[in-house]
Order: structure tokens, then sequence, then C-alpha cells
């Protein structure tokens, strides 16, 4: 499965998936800037993407954990989500997401 | 001001590693003051996953955050050591007779030969929203905390958050500001359900307005803000009268002025020898998160490896004309009387 993720600075990158990795793995393991302090914990907020191209729709809802996180990261959009929360799978092939800024 | 404190070693993090360090530090008799940003110890652990379980420490099949650090808290009792919470490792000097001076943010002094940075990923501080300029409000219109309640009364106040910071301000706010605006992303609340019917109740009688909404541009001079220009998520504009914005979006991790240490950072980690944890400075070590070497994990456990050793080569800086004596604690009358166990 392949992952589109935009940097900060715009920049549109492609990613090979690996099945069950999470999304802020990826982007980690690509080198992108995601802070992810909490290491995945959903505790941090720091790894936000902006989820574009109407793939929002298609993943499951945030659980009420990933939503009270989302309430103290800054920038939030509607396509708000937390990287760590998303689970890379088949369903996911060609998803776009962006960096939220720092 | 006061006397500057002089002790065996500072360590600048209480964190798991600063913590367990106390204690590999104690058994050899050295004493050891620890500066942390938080106003409580534990770190990373107590800040941001207290209730979430941990099941890599050894010996604990699960603990969670706020468990370990109350266990590495009672662990480390016997060996007393003195926190400065509430404030931040601001700079470090040399002094000519070989020892570091370490000055804190609110500029208490710490003289010791032996210093340990064990500050995982950098201190704790409050978010700052993404809004140009927001900077120059800083101090004087924008707050990340309430110090004072009285000087924001009669102001037209905006808060933006969800969660129990932004609500317990906007409640015990509305009534002495001149206005009190509201806003957060979503119309739903992180804050504890009481606080969040009672804003709403404000809401209702007109005493709080509330929007979904973030601040796109701030407006004033000198530091002293007039208005806002906030944005819905249909990306409509709008401007209101702000003499003051609380941001709440609680903490986050950053570096801070541990940079400007000249220890050789590199890519914001200290460089250290796997023999002693030392770093290109002699007499500044390093533990835990902020480290690097060939095959270093952030772990918990590493860190507490890392204090040990640490330790054996602090005694040698600390106690240069003293053979160290390695006993274990299961054996050793000497330990345990340290300990309090016999």
């Amino acid at each position: 499965m392949k992952i589109y993720a935009t940097d900060r600075d715009g920049k549109e990158i492609e990613i090979e998936g690996r099945e069950g990795w999470t999304i802020m793995e990826m982007l980690r393991d690509a080198g992108l800037p995601v802070a992810a302090e909490c290491g995945g914990a959903c505790a941090c907020a720091t790894c936000q993407v902006y989820v574009e191209d109407g793939w929002y729709e298609k993943l499951t809802p945030p659980a009420d954990m990933e939503v009270d996180m989302l309430d103290m990261a800054l920038a939030v959009e509607p396509n708000s989500r937390l990287s760590c929360q998303l689970v890379c799978s088949e369903e996911l092939d060609g998803i776009k997401v962006t960096l939220a800024p720092e | 001001m006061s006397e500057p404190i002089q002790t065996d070693v500072v360590i600048i993090g209480a964190g798991p590693a600063g913590l367990f360090a106390v204690f590999e530090l104690g058994l050899l008799d050295l004493k050891a003051h620890l500066i942390d940003i938080l106003d409580r110890p534990g770190g990373q652990c107590t800040e941001l996953y207290p209730e979430k379980p941990i099941y890599d420490i050894p010996g604990l099949p699960v603990v969670t955050g706020q468990e370990l650090v109350d266990r590495l808290m009672e662990q480390i009792k016997p060996f007393a050591p003195t926190f400065h919470f509430g404030e931040q490792a601001a700079g470090l000097t040399k002094l000519p007779d070989g020892r570091w001076k370490l000055t804190t943010d609110s500029g208490k002094e710490l003289i010791a030969p032996v210093i340990v940075v064990a500050a995982g990923a950098g201190s704790f501080v409050p978010k700052r929203p993404p809004i140009p300029g927001i900077e120059a409000y800083e101090g004087t219109s924008v707050h990340y905390a309430v110090r004072k309640m009285d000087s924001f009364a009669g102001k037209n106040v905006l808060i933006a958050g969800g969660g129990d910071s932004a609500l317990d301000w906007t409640l015990n706010l509305a009534p002495i500001a001149k206005s009190l605006t509201l806003i957060h992303h979503r119309d739903g609340f992180r804050a504890q359900a009481h606080s969040v019917n009672q804003m709403r109740e404000l809401v209702a009688a007109g005493k709080v307005n509330f929007h979904v909404a973030s601040v796109k541009a701030l407006h004033g001079q000198n530091g002293q803000l007039a208005a806002a220009t906030l944005a819905g998520h249909d990306k409509k504009e709008w401007q209101i009268d702000a003499d003051a914005f609380l941001p709440f979006f609680g903490l986050t991790i950053k570096l801070g002025p541990i940079a400007e240490f000249g220890i050789g950072l590199h890519e914001n980690l200290i460089p250290v020898d796997t023999a002693k944890f030392e770093s290109e400075q002699p007499g500044i070590f390093g533990i835990g998160d902020i480290i690097t070497y060939p095959g270093k994990l952030k772990l918990i456990l590493s860190s507490f490896h890392e204090a040990a050793l640490m330790a054996q080569a602090a005694f040698h800086i600390c106690r240069p004309n003293e053979k160290l004596r390695f006993q274990y604690t299961t054996s050793s009358s000497n330990l345990q009387k340290k300990l309090g166990v016999s």
C-alpha cells in the first residue's frame, strides 16, 4: 500500500506502507519531522495530520481518547486525526495526509 | 541573592531516569539535587501518561506511569534528595576549581562537581498557538496561565481550548470580565461535564460567547492586544474586541536552554560514551532519552542501567581520593543501613 504525505513545506512524498504499522510510524520511518512525543500512546497530539481528499470519511472514526487529545492540539481542522491511531491496511492504499504545523 | 547551594550532583530532570540516578548515587554516598520545570516528579510518565500501563519494566509485569514514579520516589526516600520544582536549568558555567555552576531561571545557583542531564526530550512548556506575531503579546496580553484574576477585571477576555483549564477560567473570569469569549475547534469538550454545563448556562444567559472557531490574527500595539480575528471551520472570518487572550492547549516539550550549554549536542541529543555516560565536557553526564550512543534505545529500563554506570564514574569525580567499594544491596550491611532496612 502507498501513503502520500505532504510535509510542512508542501512537498509530497510517497511512502510504502507496512501493514499493521501506524501512519505515525511510517511518517517517522520516512524521515518526516513528526514529534510523536508520547511514542504513540495517544497522549500528546504531536503526530496530528490532516486527512485529505475524502479519505477522512473512510477511516474508522476517532475513539473518545483521540477526540480528547485533539482538544489539546493546535490548528485542529475537521479533517484532523492523530496519525498514531491510524493503522496501515490495504483499505487505506493511496491515503493522503498532510503534516499539521508544529 | 542567597548563597549558592553546594552539593555532589545536580540532576536536570526528575523523570524516571533522574529519580533512579538518585538511588545509584545515594548508594555511593553522593548527595543529589534535582531541578524540574514541572511542579512534581515523574516527567513524561506523570505529565503525558499517568494512567497508561507500562509493561516493560523488569520485575513489574504492569505498572502505570504514576505508579512507577510513586515507587521510584519511595525507593529513593532514604537518600533524601532535594527537589527544585517549577524551575528550569537556565545556564551552566565551569568554575576555576573545575566544578560546575548551574543557574535556574529563578536565579538560584547550584555548584557541584557533577551535573547529570536527565532531561528527556526537554522541558514541558505551554503550547503556543501558531498565530503570527503572538510572541509580541506574551506576558502582557497573552497568558498561558492565570496568576492574578484581578488583572482581567473589566477586560474583553478571549479564551481558547476545551479542557479543564479553559472551562475553569471561563467560569471564573466571566463574572469579572467586561466580556468573555470562549472558542474551541468543536462544540464538545473534554473538560468536566458540570463545568461544561455551567458554561452553557452562561452562554444561554448571554454572559459568555462561545464559538467553534480559531484565532487567525491578533491586533494591537506595543504588546497590548485590542482585537482578534476569528475564523470558523467554514473559513468565514470576523473580528472581536480582545484585551487579553488565554490559550489553554496544555504542554509540549521543547529542548530549552540545554541547547546552549555547550555539551556537543547532536540533533538535540547529547552524545555520551557507554562506559561512563559522560558528555564531551568532563563532569557533565547524560542519561535517559536525552542521550545518544550506538545502539541507544529510548526505554525507561535503559536509563536505569545508564544511571548505575554514571554513578560509578561520578564517584571518582566527587571523591577523587577515595576508593570505590562495589557492593550489593542484598549482602552489604553498609548499604542496607543507608537504605534504612537494617
